[in-house]
């Protein structure tokens, strides 16, 4: 029990350090380094996608794959939810 | 639950389906869209869930229809994505936009005032999507809340 310990409260600070160092080698924030994609998602989804709304026009359109997965998520924990609290009919 | 409850559930239900279905039809326009508008509506039926209790709301509807309507929004948004594989030769490809046609046209490049007729298939995917959400999330509480409050299930 005490080597478990011991060795638990040696990873622990370790990764404390570790974390704790890399604060200093985050990106300044409100500053990102790569903004090409977002200029042109910005610039033309008024006239590709016809949408003031931007958001909507990367999550159903640009990124339409991700929104597909994220509604067979929904469908198979519906499908889930259903078969283990499904009743028996009287 | 107690009429005051009951009252007050009465009172903020039709509120927050017309706030729910708003932030649905308008998701191509203001923050928000299918899955938000959605997680509102269920979240005001389970208001009335809460209220009423659950086999009150079994005689109303039942889960198999429920589970009846997602389906058929997952099917709806499928659809939809393979109609632009066939009209624009790219899986969710954007078919109506530009076309002049139903929600085909083309807004004004900079901040203008939003058109509703505008966003292509983003507006139908977003009926699509939203039926889905309402009826998934739903039939999880409705099931799950019918299940804790029966003493002879099995």
């Amino acid at each position: 029990m005490e080597k478990r310990m011991v060795t638990g409260i040696l990873v622990f600070s370790l990764l404390a350090v570790f974390f704790f160092f890399s604060i200093f080698q985050l990106h300044p924030f409100g500053e990102p380094g790569q903004v090409q994609m977002d200029d042109y998602i910005i610039t033309h989804t008024q006239n590709e996608t016809g949408t003031n709304n931007g958001v909507t026009s990367v999550v159903f359109d640009y990124r339409g794959f991700d929104t597909l997965g994220e509604a067979t998520i929904l469908f198979s924990a519906v499908a889930g939810v259903l078969l283990i609290f499904r009743r028996v009919r009287h | 639950m107690t009429k005051i409850v009951r009252t007050t559930a009465n009172i903020l239900f039709p509120f927050t389906l017309i706030f729910g279905l708003y932030v649905i039809a308008h998701g191509h326009l203001t923050p928000g869209g299918g899955f938000q508008g959605g997680a509102i509506v269920a979240s005001g039926c389970a208001l009335l869930l809460v209220a009423y209790g659950s086999p009150w709301m079994f005689n109303c509807i039942k889960d198999t229809r429920l589970a009846t309507f997602e389906s058929l929004g997952a099917i709806g948004f499928i659809t939809i994505a393979f109609l632009g594989l066939v009209f624009s030769a790219v899986f969710f490809g954007n078919f109506l936009t530009g076309s002049g046609s139903l929600f085909g046209t083309t807004p004004a490049t900079g901040s203008t005032l939003s058109d509703f007729n505008t966003g292509g298939v983003l507006p139908l995917m977003n009926f699509a999507v939203g039926v889905k959400v309402i009826a998934g999330l739903f039939v999880i509480v409705l099931v799950m809340a019918y299940a804790s409050s029966s003493k002879e299930w099995d």
